[in-house]
């Protein structure tokens, strides 16, 4: 049977869809855009469970619940702003940490360091990045927040005491240490996608600096930092994201607590530590579709905030294109 | 290189006799998740041709996936509301209690070391955030010649879902009529006042780094743990201490009372002189109808066993066992599963 298929000469057309699947291009692009497209098809299918699952709580509560300020089971009353404000304020936290202790390091280990020490500093980077994060909840529990509660909180509110933000008893667990842990959780990716943006500037834009007679420092901050801007912001984004989501470390440090405060000694919540405290025990329909809606908040915030990233991105690459 | 061949058909043959005995599942609560572990496990080595899988997933998940029809049966450490009963329509769902636990105050106050007493007012009273000092009259009435620092309490409490809350929150409302007015009872409640650790282990964790803090964990933590923990004031005035036998007390003291036909009843506050007023059953719900007869004869069975040979198994591990009179009203609706 197959010999006489051999022997029948294939049409023009056909030999040409041969040829081409042989080639392999045509499969290549088909299976490969298959696998890009299921991207597309997990975030709709998240935000569409999420959007179905909180049907109750959206008809019960609207937009309100964006600002309402009672997370009450036993009342059936439910309000994200607590969350919201926890999961904004630690992460914003984090960042002002981690930004420029990662960038600074970067630098300094991708321009500055001799090879030998920077190799050994980035495995040592690799490897923070990669410890699970319930292993920075338990240091934090045994080791930050103990020394937090009997200097750190002592201090600041001996120094910075007439602020809002440093009043109110010194617990050691709240919006600062999970902050501060989550700074220390973010500040490997920083460092270790910042560093390899650095790298993979060209030589030549850093020896034409020299050539123009600037020093070390003046062509690493001038010349190849603004050329390697858009992996570094890319870098703090990514760390801001993981900073958001950050559920396990966050939980066992930041006291929770579902009030709204200023003081940053004061126990907090965010919305990741919220849904794993209470998504196991959560039986009413309502409680359980809010805790499903703050997943969809969440989802929301980290989109808006991503893409003012990006315009943020877009604004500043047109801005340094036209000096260019 | 034949062998390994062999040893994969063997390892295949092996998984599917494996998979022809009955496997029953079961999810739900993780309270008492270590004994039902150990009695599914000392089950299935008399009974080989039965496997009970337990997920514990917590009381709130078991009952969703009974709700669901995806287990064949769940457990949980609170009762079922109507509401969550009247959403179960492939079944009726019976409540079997299966074990006792009990729920402690553990503190941690500078310069005391004697267990200390609470009754039930002060207990709502600190956790309402209402007295805040140790030195408060009501605290220092209760405990005479304890020496209590003027210090500021701070209050923790779960922040996970859990049936401890739900018994602790339960005690307080019954003691206090504010508590009941402003938080209520669940296994998550809005809370007036303190901090949140995660699981026993967090809150434990947080008394024992916190000076002059307050929590409450589960009695087999506490002891398992070492821990030292306080005297609850009950409904007789006796201030008691926590243990196996002062929590099947409570039961005992219940099941005197009105006791409901189908178990779904609160023991905390319980009468009876010894009676440790922060107790609770945790259930097993099983469904009233069971078409697959094997099945159906395994749960029976195991039911039985559960109630009389297992309850031994009980104390080892902390739990508390049932009281007689409860294990003869449950016997009656083992028999009337169909």
């Amino acid at each position: 049977m197959s010999t006489a298929a051999v022997a029948a000469p294939p049409q023009p057309q056909a030999r040409k869809l041969l040829k081409l699947w042989q080639d392999g291009d045509q499969v290549a692009h088909l299976v490969t855009m298959v696998f890009a497209a299921s991207v597309f098809l997990v975030t709709i299918l998240l935000v569409y469970e999420l959007w179905i699952h909180s049907a109750g709580s959206r008809a019960k509560f609207g937009f309100g619940f964006l600002w309402g300020r009672v997370w009450d089971p036993n009342a059936e009353t439910f309000g994200a702003l607590p969350f919201i404000y926890g999961t904004v304020l630690t992460s914003f936290l984090a960042l002002i940490i981690s930004v420029p202790l990662g960038v600074g390091a970067a630098i300094f280990l991708s321009e500055l360091a001799p090879p030998r020490v920077s190799n050994a500093c980035t495995f040592l980077v690799e490897l923070l990045a990669a410890v699970p994060s319930v292993i920075y909840g338990l240091l934090a529990i045994f080791t930050l927040v103990p020394l937090l509660r009997q200097y750190g909180e002592p201090f600041l509110k001996k120094t910075l005491g007439f602020l809002p933000w440093f009043q109110g008893p010194a617990y050691g667990v709240g919006y600062l240490a999970a902050g501060l842990i989550l700074a220390v959780m973010t500040f490997p990716f920083i460092i270790s996608i910042s560093r390899e943006a650095l790298l993979a500037v060209p030589r030549e834009q850093r020896e034409a600096a020299l050539a123009l007679g600037a020093t070390k420092w003046e062509s690493t901050w001038q010349v190849v930092v603004p050329f390697a801007r858009l992996g570094i912001i890319g870098s703090i984004f990514l760390a801001l994201a993981r900073a958001l989501g950050e559920t396990m470390a966050v939980t066992m440090v930041i006291g929770n607590d579902t009030g709204i405060h200023t003081s940053l000694l004061a126990p907090g919540y965010t919305i990741a530590a919220i849904i794993a405290n209470e998504f196991t025990e959560a039986t009413g329909d309502v409680y359980l579709s809010s805790l499903v809606e703050l997943g969809l908040v969440l989802f929301a915030l980290t989109m808006i905030l991503n893409g003012s990233a990006q315009l943020l991105i877009i604004a500043t690459t047109r801005r340094g294109s036209k000096q260019d | 290189m034949k062998r390994p061949v062999l040893w994969i058909l063997l390892l295949a043959a092996a998984t599917t006799m494996a998979a022809s005995a009955e496997t029953i599942n079961a999810a739900g609560a993780t309270f008492p998740a270590p004994i039902y572990q150990k009695w599914f496990e000392e089950f299935h080595k008399m009974h080989p041709d039965i496997q009970i899988n337990y997920q514990s997933i917590g009381s709130g998940g078991g009952i969703r996936q009974l709700t669901e029809g995806t287990v064949d049966f769940g457990a949980s450490d609170m009762p079922m509301t109507d509401e969550q009963l009247s959403k179960v329509t492939r079944y009726k769902v019976l409540h079997f209690p299966t074990v006792l636990g009990g729920v402690v105050p553990v503190y941690n106050v500078s310069g005391v070391t004697t267990d200390l007493k609470f009754s039930g007012d002060s207990l709502a009273g600190i956790f309402l955030g209402n007295i805040k000092k140790w030195n408060d009259a009501a605290l220092k009435k209760d405990n005479p010649g304890v020496n209590l620092p003027n210090e500021d309490i701070t209050v923790v409490h779960r922040s996970d879902g859990s049936g401890t809350s739900f018994v602790w929150t339960d005690y307080l409302s019954k003691v206090s009529p504010e508590w009941k007015g402003k938080v209520g009872a669940n296994t998550s409640v809005n809370w007036p006042a303190g901090l949140g650790g995660k699981g026993n282990e967090g809150v434990s964790g947080l008394v024992k780094q916190t000076p002059n803090s307050i929590g409450y964990v589960e009695l087999i933590f506490a002891v398992q743990n070492k821990m030292g923990y306080g005297l609850v004031k009950n409904m007789a005035g006796t201030f008691v201490k926590a243990d196996v036998n002062t929590v099947t007390e409570a039961a005992a003291g219940a099941a005197k009372g009105e006791f409901p036909a189908d178990f779904r009843v609160s023991i905390t506050n319980s009468p009876g002189k010894n009676a440790y007023p922060v107790s609770t059953f945790t259930w097993l719900l099983i469904p009233a109808k069971i078409d697959d007869a094997t099945k159906k004869k395994s749960i029976k069975d195991f039911l039985q066993w559960m109630m009389t040979t297992g309850q031994q198994d009980a104390a080892g591990l902390s739990y508390a066992p049932l009281p007689k009179p409860v294990v003869a009203k449950e016997q009656k609706q083992v028999a009337s599963i169909q």
